[in-house]
């Protein structure tokens, strides 16, 4: 073979505690290495050039670049000898920034492991063999998990961009989180009214198809080719009759049925459709407070429904649903405050999450928009908003910030003196977080204008005291221990990943955090991927946020999509496994520990042998490190390589 | 009040000693003031706990040993229990009274006195005397009205023992406290 | 299980019937208590404010006579005495503590290494003898008695040395008087201080603590405060004239410890429990029960007299509208 080696300085990265030169000059001694060179920074342009000018000069056939992490360049070099007429796999990379240079300061202990490192990816180059990608079809449909704001762009971008959406949501209506907001910061637009036209948009749009009160039930299959089940929730009602004329909803005589929507500041009845704009407008039976279904007696909306939609005996459907992509767009879920004893831990029927508040607020609420206190009634006067009650409390392992509680506290600080006008309103916060396009001056607007009382210090405990509370903080400008006797509390919770967040994640086959959120691929570079190909995220699954930032990361994802779509065929990666017939046995073994399902059975010549599935292999090698004959190999990762590069560091 | 200059007024040594002793990260208290919104003695206290933790954070050792709260705090552990970073500010004001002891300081002096009455009766007996540490509290201070509106109602239940109770091993108690002391001088 | 019992020093003081009503209560339930031979003084507050290896020591000693006596575990009725030997034996763990502890013992110090662990004697009841087994027992239940619980600051806190119930909601004093037969009213003060030690040396302190603490229980409507502390008890009831509270005029408020309303339930003999030795005269809150009963039995009269079905209870109508329970508009459940 005749190969180049060529060692980067990165600048100072590696230059300042390794001997750049020096390793150059010890790697042109290595077997087959022809070229050796240093060089100032190996990913640059003129980097580049001189790799490719280096392999036509001297007729190499493969290339060892010495520089930072290959999950950093590795694609960018391959592309490099790729452009110089070689096969990309032709091409090994040796770390010697993150695993040397940035890791210890001795000059001599790092230039001699940056020499071994050199040496053993040579010594693996000299076993490579060129590799060749396959390339196949790619099914132009995607998956929207989640019907909130985040996945209603994400649907409606990829349709317009004339892609065919799936779009599954768990609850019977699209509108998530941002359907059950009142008003929205920092404009107080009213929030069904902005969101109502874009969910109506994604009912009428022709490349959309809504499955409402579905989940996924399971996922196989890769990027381009994935084949989902979606189990769709018996309803008891026939969507296909029901015109969501909510007759049945004015007849039902089960008035005590536990409310979701509104938070359960209201009731509702059994059967119900959860708020006027809700899409589809469609009826859903509560099996849980149904008479029918508790008691086996009633029936009162079949016999009054117009169209005849209700169906008693109805089950789940699986539907299977072929997708190309997926977006998880599954939002988040709001912090369990009945953990915070001392604000009642639930028993003070008085002291309400923000979301609660949110419905009393809303017109469309179980209150229609009066702000009344939920145990009797009263309209309040004084109301004391508590910010931060389950973020930035490692005490209940809630240590993040949720980001939109300061902004949402202010909205609904403002909007109490819009329904209350001679009511005081004081919020309990211990910063202001206020970093998007007005914010700040909305906050500042509520202190100015609204007269809300700011107040910068902790709530310590909620005390009942007749019919008001007493809510005892601290002022720490002041330096003073204080209460106020509250009519109402609302407590400003914060945001958790989504309920049943990490079984999805499991399905499809992506990481999440400890809090459940889902990783994507770069915290900085790559917001809306996932390292699973072919799986986007958008808006709070993937971390709380703002609606803002969930639409952008809802077309941001759908641009990804509409980008993997957009080259008709997608490329296998060849770095998969592969199974030598003469020496497999047939005994099965790597079929069962495959985590992916990518080994299936053959008949060849009589004989059963094991055969890879190209397309659904990972390239994860636990097939390799399982066959008892060393029958089956990841390719560039073969046993005779790795063992190469073992021997380069242990014999030399 | 004067400008307090941070790099001047910081006892590096102190905050390490607070540290260490109470085994507590001061750094991680970010001035909620949950502590001083729970603590049922504010009221009394010259600086909150909250003030004193940030006084901590700043290094001002005289300031916060010749405070009068580190002897006003009940220890009842209701800012232990709140705090959001984790942090038992109970027993740092327990190592700040410990320090201010090894020092000879003691800005409350009923109460330090209080305290040491009672530590000599079970020096002396093994066991609390009660009226004897109230005998010794009135001596020390001088306050002989303290209580006496609560004689016509306890002398008549029979509680109070107008003798110590004392235990066999009551020399072993001695040896403890006379230990404790040649440590301290060591 | 062999149990070690440590009285604590108050115990043979100020809170003798403390003391008197739980030996009695445990004779009832069949706890066999064996007192720590020739037991010291914990130090309490003075003594952990002063030196915790002090304090570790004074404490040890105890732990490592229950030891010997060949007792498990030990039970004290005393929050302060429990918190002082949970804390030593929670340190102990740490093997520079336990040596600087060792010098200041006569033991050697390897007896420290393992030293049974710590209860109240209220933990005691509720979970070895269970409130089932309590419940069962009851020959005179508290009926009609109002009761507002008050656990004191540091018997359930810290958390991490306590490890018992809750520290801002405890409930265990609170199940226990209800399957005595007793109404417990909700009270929001469980666990605030009273003032502690701090009678003689800052009274105004406790005058204002405890004061809160008394008209809170009052205007719960309670008939008597039940505590687990003698220091809390003391304060309550000694000092109750002492006390500042919004109210003016007199409190006569009876403090019971929960020991002796639990030996009355039981039928054990009042001169066991030193009802005598409280000083607000705990009658007054079972003459408070007996009106509130008979206002009640008044109240079933005249509505049964009048026709309207106004005990009928809601619930027996609304079993047909849904889950009741969600039905309430409560805010607070989410």
């Amino acid at each position: 073979m005749r190969i180049g080696v060529f060692v980067c300085h990165c600048g100072s990265n590696i230059g300042g505690t390794v001997d750049v030169p020096g390793v150059a000059e010890v790697a042109r001694a290595y077997p087959d290495v022809v070229f050796a060179s240093d060089t100032m920074y190996a990913c640059s342009e003129p980097g580049q050039a001189a790799i490719v000018d280096a392999i036509r000069e001297h007729a190499l056939d493969g290339v060892v670049v010495a520089s930072c992490t290959p999950r950093m360049h590795e694609p960018t070099f391959r592309r490099t000898v790729e452009r110089a007429g070689l096969n990309r796999y032709m091409f090994e990379m040796a770390n010697i920034r993150e695993h040397v240079s940035w890791i210890g300061k001795d000059r001599e202990a790092n230039s001699n492991k940056a020499a071994e490192l050199v040496r053993m990816a040579v010594e693996k180059l000299r076993l490579n063999a060129p590799l060749y990608p396959k390339s196949f079809d790619v099914t132009k449909r995607v998956l929207v998990i989640g019907g909130g704001v985040a996945g209603i762009q994400a649907a409606l971008d990829c349709a317009d961009g004339g892609v065919e959406v799936v779009l599954v949501e768990r609850e019977s209506t699209i509108g998530g989180k941002m359907a059950k907001l009142d008003k929205t910061f920092p404009t107080v637009d009213c929030s069904s009214c902005i969101l109502g036209p874009k969910m109506v948009d994604v009912a009428q749009h022709p490349n959309i198809r809504l499955y409402a009160h579905a989940e996924v039930e399971s996922i196989s299959g890769y990027v381009g080719n994935f084949t989902v089940n979606i189990r769709r929730k018996a309803t008891y009602v026939d969507w296909d009759l029901c015109t969501g004329c909510g007759l049945c909803m004015e007849k039902c005589p089960s008035r005590k049925s536990p409310d979701a929507f509104n938070e359960h500041v209201g009731v509702t009845t059994a059967i119900n459709i959860p708020f006027p704009q809700a899409i589809p407008k469609k009826a859903i039976i509560d099996p849980t407070a149904c008479r029918q279904f508790v008691k086996g007696k009633c029936g009162v909306c079949a016999k009054m429904c117009p169209t005849g939609a209700i169906r008693y005996d109805m089950e789940d459907e699986i539907v299977v649903e072929d997708v190309g992509a997926i977006v998880t767009a599954t939002g988040y879920d709001l912090f369990d405050h009945t953990r915070y004893a001392e604000y009642g831990g639930g028993r003070y029927p008085d002291v309400i999450t923000s979301l609660q508040y949110e419905r009393l607020l809303s017109a469309s609420g179980p209150t229609g928009g009066h702000v009344r206190r939920p145990s009797d009634g009263r309209e309040p006067k004084t109301v004391v908003f508590i910010q931060c009650v389950g973020s930035r409390d490692r005490s209940v392992d809630r240590p993040y910030c949720s980001g939109f509680c300061c902004m949402y506290t202010a909205k609904q600080a403002v909007l109490t003196k819009d329904h209350i006008p001679d009511s005081r309103s004081y919020v309990f916060y211990m910063d202001i977080r206020a970093p998007g396009k007005m914010y700040e001056e909305f906050t500042r607007r509520a202190m100015e204008e609204y007269g809300v009382q700011y107040v910068r210090g902790r709530v310590s405990m909620i005390v009942p005291q007749g019919d008001t509370y007493l809510v005892r903080g601290v002022d720490t400008l002041m330096g003073e221990q204080v209460e106020v006797p509250a009519d109402l509390v609302v407590l400003a919770v914060g945001a958790e990943s989504s309920r049943g967040a990490p079984q999805l994640a499991e399905k499809l086959r992506i990481s999440y955090d400890n809090y459940g959120f889902f990783m994507e691929s770069h915290c900085k570079l790559r917001p809306v991927e996932t390292n699973t190909a072919g799986v986007y995220l958008a808006g709070s699954c993937q971390g709380p946020k703002d609606i803002p930032s969930s639409v952008a990361q809802g077309s941001a994802a759908a641009s990804k999509v509409l980008g993997l779509f957009a080259r008709g065929k997608l490329e296998s990666d060849p770095q998969i496994s592969q199974v030598d017939v003469r020496r497999c046995i047939g005994c099965g073994k790597c079929i069962t520990t495959c985590p992916y399902g990518a080994i299936e059975w053959m008949e060849l010549r009589g004989e059963t042998k094991a055969r890879v599935i190209e397309t659904v292999c990972q390239g994860c090698g636990i097939c390799t490190v399982t066959c008892p004959q060393g029958a089956i190999q990841l390719q560039h990762f073969t046993d005779n390589q790795i063992l190469a590069e073992v021997n380069a560091l242990c014999l030399s | 009040m004067d400008v307090t200059n941070l790099e001047t007024a910081r006892d590096e040594s102190f905050i390490h000693a607070v540290m260490e002793e109470s085994g507590q990260d001061l750094s991680h208290c970010y001035q909620c003031g949950n502590c001083t919104a729970g603590c049922p003695c504010g009221f009394a206290y010259d600086i909150q706990v909250s003030q004193i933790m940030r006084n901590l954070q700043a290094g001002r050792k005289e300031k916060v040993l010749n405070s009068r709260s580190i002897w006003l705090c009940l220890s009842c552990s209701s800012c232990t229990t709140r705090c959001p970073n984790n942090i038992d500010v109970a027993r740092v004001m327990d190592v700040l009274r410990h320090m201010a002891r090894r020092e000879g300081r003691g800005a409350e002096r009923c109460v330090t006195t209080f305290w040491d009455a009672f530590l000599a009766s079970v020096r002396k007996h093994g066991r609390v005397y009660e009226l004897g540490v109230v005998a010794n509290y009135v001596a020390r201070t001088g306050r002989v009205l303290t209580d006496i509106d609560l004689l016509p109602r306890i002398a008549p239940k029979g509680k109070l023992s107008p003798l110590p109770h004392g235990i066999r091993g009551r020399d072993e108690i001695a040896r403890i406290f006379q230990r404790f002391e040649e440590e301290r001088t060591r | 299980m062999n149990l070690a019992y440590y009285p604590g020093c108050s115990g043979l003081g100020t809170s003798r019937e403390y003391e008197r009503s739980t030996r009695a209560v445990c004779a009832a339930l069949g706890v066999a208590l064996k007192e720590i031979p020739d037991w010291s003084c914990c130090g309490s507050t003075p003594a952990h404010a002063l030196d915790h290896t002090l304090s570790g020591a004074l404490s040890a000693r105890n732990l490592v006579g229950a030891a010997r006596a060949g007792c498990e575990a030990v039970a004290t009725p005393c929050p302060s005495c429990l918190s002082n030997l949970k804390t030593a034996r929670h340190r102990m763990a740490d093997d520079g503590f336990r040596a600087a502890v060792g010098r200041l013992l006569d033991e050697p110090a390897d007896a420290l290494a393992t030293l049974p662990d710590v209860h109240s004697m209220l933990e005691m009841l509720v979970t070895r003898v269970g409130l089932d087994a309590i419940r069962a027992k009851v020959r005179r239940p508290l009926a009609g008695l109002r009761v507002a619980p008050y656990y004191g600051c540091i018997m359930t806190r810290p958390t991490d040395v306590m490890r018992f119930d809750d520290p801002e909601n405890p409930t265990s004093m609170d199940d226990l008087l209800t399957a005595l037969g007793a109404e417990v009213v909700p009270y929001p003060y469980k666990v605030e201080c009273c003032g502690a030690s701090y009678g003689v040396a800052r009274n105004d302190i406790v005058a204002r603590l405890s004061g809160r603490l008394l008209g809170a229980a009052r205007d719960a409507g309670a008939h008597a405060v039940v505590v687990a502390c003698p220091l809390c008890q003391m304060n309550l009831d000694l000092r109750q004239p002492q006390v500042t509270w919004p109210g003016g005029h007199a409190m006569d408020m009876p403090v019971f410890y929960f020991t002796q309303l639990l030996g009355r339930a039981l039928g054990v003999p009042e001169s066991e429990l030193g009802l005598e030795q409280l000083c607000v005269d705990p009658a007054i809150a079972f003459r408070r029960a007996e009106q509130a009963l008979a206002a009640r039995e008044a109240e079933k009269a005249a509505a049964v007299r009048s026709g309207k079905a106004t005990t009928v209870r809601a619930s027996a109508a609304a079993g047909q509208d849904g889950p009741d329970e969600a039905g309430r508009a409560e805010g607070g459940r989410a």
